[in-house]
């Protein structure tokens, strides 16, 4: 590096609050054929708070995991205070001046409070590990985030949630750092904490450091943050002040589409037409699981679960397909012939989850790689999975009408694949997923249940695996999708049910479905 | 209040101090400072073993060859001082620093090609009773002046008892362990990585390099204790110490360290060698009994330690936590 760079540099910071603290230029990375970062460019300045924005799987962190080292970048330029920079790993980082806060704390729960925030910087004397002094520093690195109270010698994992975040913050800040980078901090935390952690970023922002801060609640970004940048499909949408990009406009930068389309689309869905009650829920609930809730969800229509992590979304999925037996209500499913009204529904919470998915209804968890797909089985012993489940073991089905019906799957849903013995393991998540949509659909379900069907796959598969949805939907199926992209939920989903805290707050339909009604439902 | 995280440790002090106290209690003998410093002396090999084995499971680690690494040392370093006839001070740097090597080696094949400490160790501990037989197939008295002449120290101390050089030697390692493991950024490393691996890649632990300290740690500490189980047999035999790593991970386990790592402390895993040391002195003392009654109180105590780990556990993670 040239020397009068330095210089320059350095009289720049002296004599300007505002310099460029953080440069990134074109930065690239992609993951076996999977472009998760292409030619982004991004510039964080001294004193500024930065709102790095965009939907799962946009590239958010993929840009910070490069930045930390923790994956090696393709190609592109990082400096940091003027100097080209390239983090080994995450220590590496950390004397450089990045610190990082994940949402899940990333603190050793074995450890105690001091430890935990001496960890690899302990003061020494005569070459061992002065315990008091590092108490002494633990305190007033705790002291800075409004922790004083705590006691330091105690193990980290007695604490809250969210006192670790904020134990992690603390410790963020202990190795002089310049840039602090913040992903997701407030998921744990409650309000009057949130509170807390702004004037702290506040008053970091005060003393000249830069601070990337990711969140997906909007509200924050407009409180704190003085400048947006957003990413989307892996690629920089553009950098905003904050002050005059109006929500509108981010949401449509986030989407990739304008409000107005949005809004075309779903009144478009929201013409229902003559339904048939599918299932019905009654008063069903699970003590510490779920509270009490009713809903219905007729033949061809999408019902959308909306609400924050944690709200009860998954919890309503698992009870609504019996993965979870409720403790209390009433679940009935339409028996199979619209030709008798008459018949008896059926009550399905004494029901095995066999005699579940023989009476029509299927689940694709949220998690994909813990509870959905295996891996290691091919793409037909996954896809045939459900249905040979529902036959029972012991009366299996001919390879050739498996091969059938794969075959068919494959084309219906164009999944991208060689051949249908391939392990499911090496498909990408949006293919990965079609697998499981596939699993269900050859079982002919009547109702589909449906957690974030559209996570971390990439957008091209969102699209589609969308447009699946609502060709079942069309052909007269019943969906319940619960999903975190409130932009995606609005544009699909008939009806959507609004979760806080566990229950069940809202209800809306019809026009009254649009993500500033949902937001606006949760936030009251 | 007793932090939970020390409960074990304490549990394992009581037990001691329990079966100490019967000892006494029972039999006139037991009461003399003799048994205490025999204890030291005849349980110095297994406790240094276990102050490097506790490194290791406290990393979430287990390190397997050290039993064999004992008998190599032996026969290397008495093939080093009657053979090649190299003072034995010489010898013992040699054996330490081959001890340390192959230790290392372990914790390379462990952390860059990501192969469990077990199937590595398990195949160390193989290669040095191997390597232990190519030097030697039989015993060899170690007599030379010098080795006598360490033997012969002898520190009284009131009552009968009195310190040998090599219990001196075990409680200097003993405090040097402890010290590594709670005053050094090594040895909170090692609490690091036993505790959360990943969170501890992210907090700038470096995993490797840690590692391969760990197990030449473990392969520094056996090696000791080879030197030490030469001293105090005068000799070197190939099938010396078999199943030894064994009783160094009970002792470790009884001695309050948590087998999936991330906690435990150095001075338990001493309580828990010396806990093996008492049952034995009292079945001696007894006379009647077979010397295996020891295995089968071991084996219940060991039960009794695991499940009280994981109350412990059960227990802490129930109550509510602190504010």
């Amino acid at each position: 590096m040239a020397p009068h760079s330095n210089v320059k540099d350095h009289s720049r910071t002296t004599s300007d609050h505002r310099s460029a603290l953080l440069e990134i230029r074109s930065l690239s990375k992609s993951f076996t054929g999977v472009q998760a970062l292409n030619a982004v460019s991004l510039q964080v300045n001294k004193g500024e708070i930065h709102a790095l924005l965009g939907e799962n799987g946009a590239g958010k962190s993929t840009l910070i995991k490069v930045l930390t080292g923790v994956h090696p970048r393709d190609e592109g330029d990082i400096k940091l205070d003027g100097r080209a920079i390239h983090a080994r790993d995450s220590g590496h980082a950390q004397q450089l001046g990045i610190s990082t806060v994940y949402q899940e704390v990333n603190l050793i729960p074995s450890m105690s409070v001091t430890e935990n925030l001496t960890l690899q910087q302990q003061e020494k004397s005569f070459g061992l590990i002065n315990w008091k002094k590092a108490d002494a520093r633990a305190r007033a690195l705790l002291a800075r985030v409004g922790l004083e109270n705590i006691d330091p010698s105690r193990q980290l994992d007695r604490y809250s949630i969210a006192i670790q975040q904020l134990i992690a913050i603390a410790r963020a800040l202990s190795n002089e750092a310049k840039l602090l980078i913040l992903d997701e901090p407030t998921a744990s935390l409650d309000a009057s904490e949130i509170k807390q952690l702004f004037s702290l970023m506040t008053q970091l922002k005060n003393q000249g450091m830069g601070i990337i801060f990711v969140t997906h609640f909007l509200d924050q970004v407009y409180d704190i943050t003085d400048v947006i940048t957003v990413l989307r499909n892996g690629e920089c949408v553009g950098t905003f002040p904050t002050a005059s990009l109006s929500r509108s406009d981010l949401v449509s930068h986030m989407v990739g589409k304008s409000l107005d389309d949005l809004a075309t689309s779903s009144d478009h869905q929201a013409t229902g037409k003559p339904q048939n009650t599918l299932l019905t829920m009654q008063c069903v609930g699970k003590q510490r699981f779920l509270h009490p809730l009713d809903l219905t969800i007729h033949a061809g229509e999408i019902v959308g679960v909306a609400g924050l992590l944690g709200s009860g979304r998954t919890e309503l999925c698992e009870l609504a397909y019996g993965s979870t037996k409720p403790d209390q209500g009433l679940i009935t499913l339409q028996p199979e012939s619209s030709a008798k009204p008459t018949a008896e529904p059926t009550s399905l919470i004494q029901k095995s989850l066999r005699q579940t998915i023989q009476s029509g209804m299927g689940y694709c968890p949220e998690d994909r790689k813990l509870d959905g797909i295996v891996a290691e089985l091919s793409i037909r012993e996954n896809m045939i999975l459900a249905l040979q489940a529902s036959k029972g073991w012991w009366r299996s089905i001919a390879m050739s009408e498996q091969k059938k019906l794969v075959d068919d799957m494959i084309k219906r849903l164009a999944i991208k694949t060689p051949d249908m013995d391939k392990p499911v393991g090496e498909l990408s998540g949006g293919n990965q997923q079609k697998v499981i949509l596939a699993r269900w659909l050859i079982t002919h379900p009547k109702l589909l249940i449906l957690d974030e069907p559209t996570r971390g796959i990439d957008i091209g598969a969102h699209h589609e695996i969308i447009q699946i949805m609502q060709e079942l939907c069309e052909q007269g199926m019943g969906l319940l999708v619960a999903s975190s992209e409130l932009e995606e939920l609005v544009m699909f989903a008939h009806r959507v049910v609004v979760m806080k805290d566990h229950h069940k707050v809202a209800e809306l339909r019809g026009s009254n479905v649009s993500e500033q009604a949902i937001l606006h439902t949760i936030a009251s | 209040m007793i932090n939970e995280r020390n409960l074990p440790i304490f549990a394992t002090l009581t037990v001691f101090l329990l079966l100490y106290g019967f000892g006494m209690y029972e039999y006139k003998g037991f009461r003399d400072t003799l048994v205490f410093t025999n204890l030291l002396t005849d349980n110095a090999f297994l406790i240094v073993t276990a102050v490097g084995m506790t490194f290791v499971i406290l990393s979430g680690g287990i390190d397997l060859s050290v039993g064999s690494m004992i008998a190599f040392i032996g026969v290397l370093m008495a093939y080093l001082i009657t053979s090649l006839h190299i003072h034995p001070i010489l010898a013992i740097a040699i054996s330490l620093i081959v001890g340390t090597a192959f230790g290392a080696i372990m914790g390379m094949i462990i952390s860059v090609f990501e192969i469990q400490p077990f199937i590595v160790t398990l195949a160390g501990m193989f290669l040095f009773r191997g390597l232990a037989y190519l030097i030697n197939l039989n015993a060899v008295p170690i007599n030379h002046p010098f080795i006598t002449a360490l033997s012969d120290i002898y520190v009284s101390v009131p009552g009968r008892g009195g310190l040998t050089f090599i219990a001196m030697a075990m409680l200097v390692l003993l405090v040097v362990g402890i010290l590594i493991a709670r005053r050094t950024r090594f040895g909170m490393n090692v609490y690091a990585i036993g505790g959360d691996k990943q969170s501890a890649a992210l907090l700038g632990v470096p995993i490797k390099k840690t590692t391969v300290k760990i197990y030449a740690l473990s392969g520094l500490y056996s090696a000791l204790a080879g030197v030490i189980f030469a001293i105090y047999t005068s000799s070197a035999y190939p099938l010396a110490a078999v199943g030894v790593e064994l009783d160094a991970i009970a002792a470790v386990v009884i001695g309050g360290t948590l087998l999936t790592g991330g906690v435990g402390y150095v001075f338990g895993s001493f309580l828990g060698a010396m806990i093996q040391g008492v049952i034995q002195t009292l079945i001696t003392f007894d006379g009647s009994l077979n010397s295996w009654w020891t295995k089968l109180a071991i084996g219940g105590l060991l039960l009794f330690f695991i499940l009280l780990q994981k109350a412990i556990v059960f227990w802490a993670k129930k109550r509510s936590p602190a504010t």
